[in-house]
């Protein structure tokens, strides 16, 4: 397995209570909650975990973006990613993703990720999402275009990577008479593109098709789920006539590892549900504005949520029992791991290893044991 | 009298239509909450008019024609719609987005106007006094938030939809966010051509209204030349259906200044 050390950054030192006075940790969190003194510290302690995963030996270190929330204080990824090329040297790069259809010049994405992988010597992953139903309501686009956006963007950034410029391109959302970027880049044709996704069908049906065969990754997803949308990805590849491979099939989890599954349970559970509950949770209007789903996918969401009523708050055990998160002993987790890649076929794995409001101390032994105690036993 | 609902088509758009009541042609353009029940409004007008409520392409079961993206395309709609009416010329109200629509017709083509009437309409921008934010609104306050008088929410939020009323909610939300989301509430260029309507203009305004605040209703008046602007006391942002009567009689008094 291909192992990802993954980073969301979230804004620990919040203050819980006063978050709870607010619809959410995202849109409308008053950013006086916010204190640079301590953010700056975060920013420290992070990139330093990053930094580290690389000496225990991950083969990727990884950020994301995220706007005007508690929830991941990256709201440029590629600034931190620019420093990780600077203090790294054999480590892939992982950038996953740019949320394409918040920009109005996804050039400029081009651009930033063509820079990248010149100043690291292609060791650049992409990643391309549509952002979360939130991020439309901090950045005013539309959610109704974000599909249509979405591809429009991917085809102008491939476009700028593969294509001998000047060309141009002529789109409803994009218009662009010179396409030509300089720099190129490093990697021929270019960097990996991860597609991060919750499991649609129309991404999967996407993702998979030969002339793309992008990486598939479900992120919070139960055991269950996760081993469904891989293997739609799966089937979906042998209706377009190839079999997918292990590199193309991965997911996203936190996991947490200890000595014994009781210690292990106990230390992430604050971390755990502080993720799930605190930074994470968000009223379901803020979370799918009209159009970030199609519209049939949206009623059976819709019918779902009126099935399951009131949401309660998400506890540890039941996260742990339907293996959304992956906590335990180094057995435990061995486990449930290769029995996940073995039901999947799964190639990597995208590990958090630090979530909500985990500390420093407890990110680094759970780094420690996940490196020694799992990693050798799932390496290829 | 309720009204009957029929299809209307013009050009490849089939839409549900109800109709009702006789006399000159009265054209009412509903909000974002899509086509509604024959309401006590529209019983009082029809037995002036004859009225004619569309449900707009996009919204609840009518068709979705995917050439159709934005208000303009909206406002250019209804301006074939009303030549495949087969009447001359209608009286125009509009209700929110309805009346956002109606002005953007006004102000490309009057010739088949005979009166225009704007309920809180959606469509400019008063700096300084955003509109509230009904994207981000729990379904409960996205009720509550449209009316003065809270034994009207208090009544439809005690029933349950069925799912195919959810399912047509849905698809409204999807469509108003088309119309609606960015720039919010509005079109940038309408203002500067406002002064083009050239028919007898009315603009009511709730004065409790949460969504558009009722200061709107002076911009509007201000720039449609010979307007008159009523401001109802007591009203949320949807005096047809929280004020029929007064609705319903300044409409009629406006129309018997036509003739």
């Amino acid at each position: 397995m291909q192992f990802t050390f993954f980073h969301l950054m979230p804004y620990r030192p919040l203050d819980m209570a006063e978050r709870h006075k607010h619809r959410a940790g995202w849109v409308v969190l008053p950013n006086t909650l916010y204190d640079p003194k301590k953010g700056a510290n975060e920013y420290d302690s992070y990139i330093n975990q990053l930094v580290y995963a690389e000496k225990l030996g991950f083969d990727v270190i990884a950020v994301n973006e995220h706007h005007q929330t508690a929830y991941g204080i990256m709201p440029a990824p590629n600034l931190i990613a620019a420093n990780l090329i600077a203090r790294t040297s054999r480590a892939k790069i992982a950038i996953i993703g740019r949320a394409l259809p918040l920009v109005n010049n996804p050039v400029n994405i081009a651009e930033e990720f063509a820079m990248l992988d010149n100043l690291s010597k292609g060791r650049i992953i992409t990643g391309f999402v549509r952002g979360i139903g939130n991020e439309y309501h901090s950045t005013g686009i539309n959610p109704y275009w974000s599909h249509e956006r979405y591809q429009e963007a991917h085809d102008l950034i491939v476009q700028a990577w593969t294509k001998p410029g000047p060309t141009s391109y002529e789109g409803e959302h994009f218009n662009v008479r010179y396409v030509n970027i300089w720099p190129r880049p490093y990697q021929a044709p270019h960097p990996e593109i991860w597609i991060p996704s919750m499991g649609s069908s129309e991404t999967v049906k996407w993702a998979a098709a030969p002339e793309r065969k992008y990486p598939f990754l479900v992120t919070f997803s139960s055991r269950e789920l996760v081993s469904r949308y891989l293997n739609v990805y799966r089937e979906q590849a042998r209706q377009y006539g190839y079999e997918a491979l292990p590199r193309q099939l991965g997911w996203a989890s936190p996991v947490y590892v200890a000595d014994t599954d009781e210690r292990a349970r106990k230390e992430a559970k604050e971390g755990i549900e502080t993720l799930f509950n605190d930074f994470l949770a968000v009223p379901f209007q803020m979370l799918l504005p009209p159009g970030y789903m199609s519209l049939p996918s949206m009623k059976n969401t819709m019918r779902m949520r009126k099935a399951l009523g009131a949401q309660k708050r998400l506890t540890l055990e039941e996260l742990a029992d339907s293996g959304v998160v992956v906590v335990g002993s180094p057995q435990t987790v061995r486990d449930q791991l290769s029995k996940l890649r073995d039901e999947t076929g799964a190639g990597k794995l995208i590990t958090m290893l630090q979530f909500g409001t985990l500390s420093d101390e407890l990110t680094k032994r759970n780094m420690e044991m996940f490196a020694s105690e799992v990693m050798p036993h799932l390496k290829d | 009298m309720p009204g009957t609902e029929t299809k209307h088509k013009v050009r490849d758009v089939s839409v549900r239509m109800m109709r009702g009541g006789s006399g000159p042609p009265l054209l009412f353009l509903h909000g974002a909450n899509g086509l509604p029940v024959w309401l006590p409004v529209f019983d009082l007008l029809s037995k002036h008019f004859e009225v004619f409520v569309p449900e707009h392409p996009g919204f609840g079961t009518s068709d979705n024609p995917p050439w159709m993206r934005n208000i303009g395309d909206l406002a250019m709609y209804y301006l074939d719609f009303i030549e495949g009416l087969g009447e001359h010329s209608v009286h125009l109200v509009g209700q929110s987005l309805g009346g956002w629509t109606a002005a953007e017709v006004a102000v490309r083509n009057c010739t088949r106007l005979k009166s225009l009437t704007l309920l809180d309409p959606a469509g400019i921008r008063v700096k300084g006094q955003p509109s509230g934010d009904n994207f981000i609104w729990s379904p409960e306050e996205a009720v509550r938030n449209l009316y003065f008088n809270q034994a009207i929410p208090d009544q439809i939020l005690g029933t349950q939809l069925t799912d195919e009323q959810a399912d047509i909610a849905l698809t409204n939300r999807f469509a108003t966010a088309k119309f609606g989301w960015e720039p919010r509430w509005y079109n940038p260029s309408l203002e500067r051509w406002l002064h083009r309507i050239s028919v007898p203009t009315l603009i009511m305004w709730g004065k409790e209204d949460k969504l558009f605040p009722a200061a709107y209703a002076k911009h509007w008046g201000d720039k449609i030349p010979g307007s008159r602007v009523e401001i109802v006391p007591e009203c949320g942002h949807v005096p047809a259906v929280e004020k029929p009567e007064i609705t319903a009689k300044e409409i009629v008094r406006l129309y018997q200044g036509t003739r």
